[in-house]
């Protein structure tokens, strides 16, 4: 046997060692939690794609969406976490549940939330998830994240970090922002009489209020027929 | 923590957002479908990160890096994503991605039956609401 073999022996030793010193059958109590709160969130997010009552989605999404804000959390990533709360829980779906309102969603149960190729966009989903599923398993199988020690993802290493290394994407992405927001204003200003909307991007859904209640009845109607 | 955890957590969670995606017609639910796999794909930096940075001692950070940017891009494109689905409502009087097939290449000639009828419907409904409002 060659030395580089026996060394990869060896090696492989070691992993299989530490696989076993692990163990699949022994979960510790981070994993555990991170399993149930990962359940509610994929359950979450399922009723969020398949519930016929439009702001139902919504509210379930606010539910996955802080599913995710522990699994981070639980990840020792804090910064990310509460990101995560302010802008997702926090504005995001604000901001869906004010286009919910003003494209007039109806309020009980809309026959029609799902489109005729549900079953083709079923199996899509199932193929991939059962290959993403099988690949990462396979890949990752002896692989264990280490959470013990300081928290790797604290305000203050973040920070660091992204202001170390990340300065110039950072402030490229305030320059993207700075144009959203700009386009969302134009884009949601009226084209006649449009000189009342302005502000922020959350004006953007909420400037086009009067001219989306001008149609009250007549939308209404249709929303009852579809 | 193993990582197949999180890992298989984010891979399910997307392919919940491709099914909603695929799957729904009100443009709003698209949206939020498109949230879901977003962060899915967050899901993934963030344990990859925190396993690299202990065992490869990368202090980069570029996993929690990426997703930061990929959170505030979300945020720009929600913003932007709901102001051109209000505005199309505006015009339209309708939210449904399955009437919006103006673009769409022999769709009238050979088409499903149903599919037009239901679109030109759709537009001469919108076309009346329109004249209502403005009236």
């Amino acid at each position: 046997m060659t030395p580089a073999a026996t060394v990869g022996s060896l090696a492989t030793g070691t992993v299989n060692l530490a696989a076993e010193s692990r163990g699949f059958l022994s979960p510790t109590g981070v994993e555990v939690v991170f399993l149930l709160v990962g359940l509610v969130t994929f359950g979450a997010a399922v009723v969020t794609v398949t519930t016929r009552q439009l702001v139902h989605a919504a509210l379930w999404l606010v539910v996955a969406l802080g599913g995710l804000a522990v699994e981070y959390l639980l990840l020792t990533a804090e910064f990310i976490a509460w990101v995560q709360v302010l802008i997702y829980v926090g504005s995001v779906v604000v901001l869906l549940l004010f286009g919910l309102m003003l494209t007039r969603a109806p309020i009980g149960r809309s026959p029609d939330a799902d489109s005729g190729n549900r079953w083709v966009a079923l199996a899509v989903a199932v193929a991939a998830a059962a290959t993403l599923v099988w690949v990462v398993v396979d890949a990752f199988r002896t692989t264990w994240i280490d959470l013990e020690g300081a928290p790797a993802g604290s305000t203050d290493v973040t920070g660091a970090s992204l202001f170390q290394h990340w300065v110039l994407p950072f402030e490229a992405l305030s320059v993207l922002l700075l144009a959203a927001l700009v386009g969302a204003i134009v884009l949601s200003r009226k084209a006649k009489a449009g000189t009342a909307a302005g502000g922020a991007t959350a004006t953007g859904p909420s400037a086009s209020g009067p001219s989306a209640s001008g149609t009250t009845d007549a939308g209404r109607d249709t929303e009852g027929t579809r | 923590m193993h990582l197949a955890y999180p890992a298989v957590l984010s891979a399910l969670l997307f392919c919940t957002g491709l099914y909603g995606v695929l799957a729904r017609r009100n443009a709003i639910l698209v949206l939020m479908s498109v949230e879901l796999m977003l962060n899915a794909v967050n899901l993934n930096l963030v344990a990859f990160d925190v396993w690299l940075s202990r065992t490869a001692e990368e202090t980069l950070h570029s996993g929690q890096a990426l997703t930061l940017f990929t959170i505030a891009i979300a945020a720009a494109e929600i913003g932007i994503g709901l102001a051109i689905v209000l505005a199309v409502y505006r015009n339209r009087g309708t939210s449904d991605i399955d009437k919006l097939r103006d673009t769409a290449e022999g769709r009238e000639s050979d088409g499903p039956d149903a599919g037009v009828s239901d679109s030109d419907a759709s537009a001469t409904k919108a076309a009346a609401e329109k004249a209502e409002a403005t009236a």
